[in-house]
C-alpha cells in the first residue's frame, strides 16, 4: 500500500464531494433517501472500528475480564455519555486502561 | 473596512470557539498517526492533503490494521459523504462566484467551517461578499489545523511505547460514536455494524468494515423508514 496514493485519492475524492453541489448548484439535488442514509454513516463506520478493537483479541472473541481494553472501553462510553466531551473521554479512557494494567499485572 | 475583509474576519471570529475544540484533536491526531507508522512528512501533509479530522483517524487505523489502500480510500469516501450535504446547503449562497472561488472555498468545507457559515448565510441571506465570511473561517480552521498537527507530531515522537497509546484511537471513535447515539435508528445502526463487524472481521482485505458498516447504515435507514425513530 502506497500510502502517498491513498492520501491523493482520498482527497479528490473528498474534495469533489466538496465541491461537487456547489458546482452543479441548481442542476442536481441530493435524493431524499442518501439524505437519510447519511445520518447512519458515522453510528455504523464508527462502530464498525470500534467493536473488533474492544471484543477482540488476537483476532478472537474475548469477553471476560483480562479483557483490559473492553472495559476500559466500556468506562469511556458511560464517559462519554455524561460528559459527552471528547478530550475528558479519551483521558478517562487512558487512565482506566493504565489502571486495568496495573490490576491484571498484580493478580496471579 | 471593506465589506470583504469586514466578511472575512467575521468568519475568523466566528471559528474562534470551534478552534479550542479542534487544537487538542489536531494534536492527538499528529501523535496517533506517528504511533501508526505514518512517516513525519505523511502525517502531515494528510492533514492538507485530505483535510478532514475523522477520515484522518479513520485512515490512521487503518494503516496501523495494515488495510489494503482501496479499502481505506473506499472508508473515507463513505465518511466523508456528508460533505454533499454540506456543498448542497451551501450552494444557493454561492451561486454566484468565480469558478476558482468555488474550488477553494471547497477545498475548504470541513464540518467546522460549515457549521458557522451556515448560520451566518440564513441570517444575512445572499450578499455580495458573503463568500469571504466562509473563506475567513475555513482558512482559520486550515491554519490551526496545520499547526496542532505538527505539533502532535513533533510531541508524538517523544511518547514512550508502553503507553498504550493506540487505545486513543478506539476512544476518540467512542467519544464520537455516543453523542449520535440519539435514537433507536442510530442504536440499530451502530449496534448491528458492531456485531457484522466482529463476525466479517476475518474477511479478505479488511472488506468485514465495509460490509459492517453499509448494514448497519442499511439498517438505520429502514427502522427510521418504519417511523420507528422516537426513543
Amino acid at each position: 500500500m502506497n500510502i502517498w496514493l491513498v492520501m491523493l485519492f482520498g482527497g479528490l475524492l473528498t474534495f469533489g464531494m466538496r465541491f461537487s453541489l456547489i458546482y452543479l448548484f441548481g442542476r442536481f439535488e441530493v435524493p431524499e433517501t442518501m439524505r437519510k442514509a447519511l445520518h447512519y454513516v458515522p453510528p455504523a463506520v464508527l462502530s464498525a472500528i470500534i467493536f473488533p478493537e474492544l471484543f477482540l483479541r488476537d483476532e478472537v472473541l474475548s469477553l471476560s475480564f483480562e479483557n483490559t481494553r473492553l472495559l476500559a472501553g466500556l468506562v469511556a462510553v458511560l464517559v462519554a455519555w455524561f460528559s459527552k466531551n471528547t478530550l475528558v473521554t479519551i483521558l478517562a479512557g487512558m487512565l482506566a486502561l493504565f489502571l486495568l494494567q496495573i490490576f491484571a499485572g498484580m493478580s496471579p | 473596512m471593506s465589506e470583504q475583509t469586514k466578511n472575512f474576519w467575521a468568519g475568523v471570529r466566528a471559528e474562534i470557539p470551534l478552534l479550542i475544540g479542534v487544537f487538542p484533536f489536531g494534536m492527538i491526531y499528529g501523535a496517533l498517526a506517528l504511533n501508526a507508522g505514518l512517516s513525519k512528512p505523511a502525517a502531515q501533509m494528510m492533514s492538507s492533503m485530505v483535510f478532514a479530522g475523522s477520515a484522518q483517524f479513520i485512515t490512521t487505523q487503518l494503516v496501523r490494521e495494515s488495510a489494503p489502500g482501496f479499502v481505506i480510500v473506499l472508508t473515507i469516501a463513505v465518511v466523508n459523504l456528508r460533505h454533499m450535504l454540506y456543498s448542497a446547503s451551501l450552494a444557493p449562497y454561492l451561486a454566484s462566484i468565480s469558478t476558482r472561488w468555488k474550488i477553494l472555498l471547497s477545498y475548504l468545507l470541513t464540518d467546522e467551517a460549515y457549521a458557522p457559515s451556515i448560520v451566518n448565510y440564513e441570517k444575512e441571506g445572499v450578499t455580495p461578499f458573503n463568500h469571504w465570511f466562509l473563506f475567513g473561517a475555513g482558512l482559520a480552521l486550515w491554519t490551526i489545523w496545520q499547526m496542532s498537527t505538527a505539533l502532535g507530531i513533533f510531541l508524538g515522537a517523544a511518547i514512550p511505547e508502553s503507553w498504550s497509546l493506540d487505545f486513543a484511537l478506539p476512544l476518540t471513535f467512542i467519544a464520537m460514536v455516543v453523542p449520535v447515539l440519539k435514537n433507536r435508528p442510530a442504536i440499530a445502526a451502530a449496534l448491528s455494524a458492531g456485531v457484522v463487524a466482529l463476525v466479517a472481521y476475518s474477511l479478505p482485505y479488511k472488506l468485514g468494515l465495509i460490509v459492517a458498516a453499509l448494514v448497519g447504515i442499511a439498517v438505520g435507514t429502514l427502522l427510521e423508514r418504519k417511523g420507528d425513530s422516537h426513543f
